[in-house]
């Protein structure tokens, strides 16, 4: 994978919030059509990264190509959906008129409002107004909104946070439905235990890149057989200067080591 | 800039106002109400003649000022406003949606506000109804225009509330609702003539008085119609795609 085939490519990305350097130069590259998990603690700078790919967080230095061309740039409005945190809808229209705007002003066809609402499995509360829906309804439309004019990147922020086991599974089989159709998706979570749905997995920490690579060879590489244990492992390697190998964590002895 | 796409937020603005029964009402009835109780005031006296011109300038202005800069403060609180700018959606498409649909509820208020302070509460009107109507409805889309220019300036909630005594109380006091303007000190007197609140006022005086031509008054609402298209240019420069 090279920078100009990637959907994001990103060299030396710094971000400045008051004074605080939340990201001190980051390098990264996400491959099309993968589901790309970007993981880590709550303030770690997921959602500034996700700001800065879509284009609507002020940098203050490096390059954020998006499929080709300068993040934000006016051509890639269309070519991108994203999800933000704040559930980003209109509390006082129904889910339908939700979606019709956004469609309009994308320029989709009209069809693909009864499409997204099919996908993100609304259609009982299509004509309920956004102020009435629970929060996993809330941000099911938020991710319905997203996905309208058939965006090549998928930026999608704690897309599954708040939702019911049963639901959480359905979102990720239709993350990977897209990512088969081609699609290349950037999902965040804090939970780690949805590292494992993932193609890829970047795993974040105080603004820098811990690790970047397949759930399979993660685990290998670090001898553990969850998220949240390569984590740990990953951290406590990089505290320990001069080793290469980070070390097995011991808190489970006896067990696979065995 | 696109006509669909200003249009279709037009659509949307005037959707979300109607699945809001009590907003609609308010905003309809208020400026109308309040005319009312500054006629019942003043009772058996000549100031209702005198001010009421006035007041139809004063509360369309208001309460369009600050129904669209707290409208547009939602969208940027809810995250509707981020979502949009990363969409194709022109800054100018947004703040023009914005001023056709507020522009439209405007019209309906200053129809009922003028109705209301003419037929009901008795104002005598020695000039033309229609030209005053023309005013009042300028005089609201100023309202409507300031309100989307303060919003797209302010960077907090905080900020655009305040922003309703900066942008609004000084074109009252220097207006010449208080003290007729040529009697204000002269420094004064000079910054209220550029003041586009002052125009609608004279310009509405001058209809219920009929002492001046057609062109005194045209003059008047080319004045407020060049602020209007002025705080609409700025207001769409101001917005930024790309927030801290």
């Amino acid at each position: 994978m090279d920078a100009d085939t990637a959907a994001i490519s990103i060299t030396g990305l710094k971000v400045l919030r008051g004074k605080n350097l939340v990201l001190p130069g980051l390098d990264l590259l996400v491959p099309r059509g993968e589901v790309v998990g970007l993981l880590g603690p709550s303030g770690c700078g997921k959602s500034t990264l996700m700001r800065a790919i879509v284009g609507t967080q002020i940098i203050s230095g490096g390059d954020v190509k998006v499929l080709g061309d300068t993040a934000g740039s006016p051509a890639l409005r269309r070519r991108v959906g994203y999800m933000s945190q704040e559930a980003g809808i209109y509390d006082d229209l129904p889910v339908a008129a939700n979606l019709n705007y956004f469609a309009k002003i994308l320029g989709a066809p009209p069809a693909q409002v009864a499409a997204v609402i099919e996908r993100t499995g609304l259609g009982s509360v299509a004509r309920s107004m956004a102020a009435d829906l629970s929060g996993g309804q809330r941000s099911r439309l938020s991710l319905a909104i997203a996905l309208l004019g058939s965006p090549e990147l998928l930026v999608l922020d704690e897309p599954t946070v708040g939702l019911d086991p049963v639901l959480r599974v359905a979102l990720w089989e239709l993350f990977a439905e897209l990512a088969a159709e081609g699609v290349a998706l950037l999902v965040s979570s804090h939970v780690m235990d949805e590292a494992t749905r993932c193609d890829r997995l970047i795993l974040m920490r105080e603004g820098e890149i811990v690790a970047q690579e397949t759930p399979g060879s993660l685990l290998e590489r670090t001898g553990t057989d969850n998220a949240e244990d390569a984590f740990l492992a990953l951290i406590r390697a990089a505290q320990e200067p001069g080793t290469d190998t980070p070390h097995v964590p011991k808190h489970r002895a006896g067990s696979e080591e065995a | 800039m696109s006509l669909a796409r200003v249009l279709a937020t037009t659509a949307r603005v005037l959707n979300q106002v109607r699945h809001d029964h009590r907003t609609l009402g308010l905003l309809l009835l208020v400026p109308a109400l309040l005319v009312g109780l500054v006629a019942w005031i003043f009772t058996d006296t000549p100031v209702f003649g005198r001010i009421g011109p006035a007041m139809i300038a004063l509360f369309p202005f208001i309460v369009m000022f600050l129904v669209t800069s707290i409208a547009t403060l939602r969208e940027r609180r809810s995250g509707t406003l981020e979502r949009l700018l990363s969409l194709p959606l022109g800054k100018a498409d947004f703040i023009l949606g914005y001023a056709l649909a507020f522009g439209l509820l405007a019209i309906v208020q200053t129809g009922i506000a003028v109705g209301f302070a003419v037929w009901v509460c008795g104002l005598e009107v020695s000039g033309s109804l229609g030209l005053l109507f023309a005013v009042a409805i300028v005089d609201a889309l100023l309202g409507t225009s300031l309100g989307l220019l303060a919003s797209a300036f302010a960077r907090s909630e905080f900020q655009v509330v305040q922003f309703m005594p900066a942008f609004v109380f000084p074109q009252i006091l220097l207006g010449g609702i208080f003290l007729p303007r040529d009697q204000l000190p002269q420094v004064l007197e000079k910054i209220g003539d550029w003041l586009p609140l002052s125009h609608a006022i004279d310009a509405l005086n001058a209809v219920a008085r009929n002492d001046q031509d057609a062109g005194y008054i045209w003059l008047r609402i080319g004045f407020i119609a060049a602020w209007i298209l002025a705080a609409i240019v700025v207001g769409s420069m101001t917005l930024r795609r790309r927030t801290p």
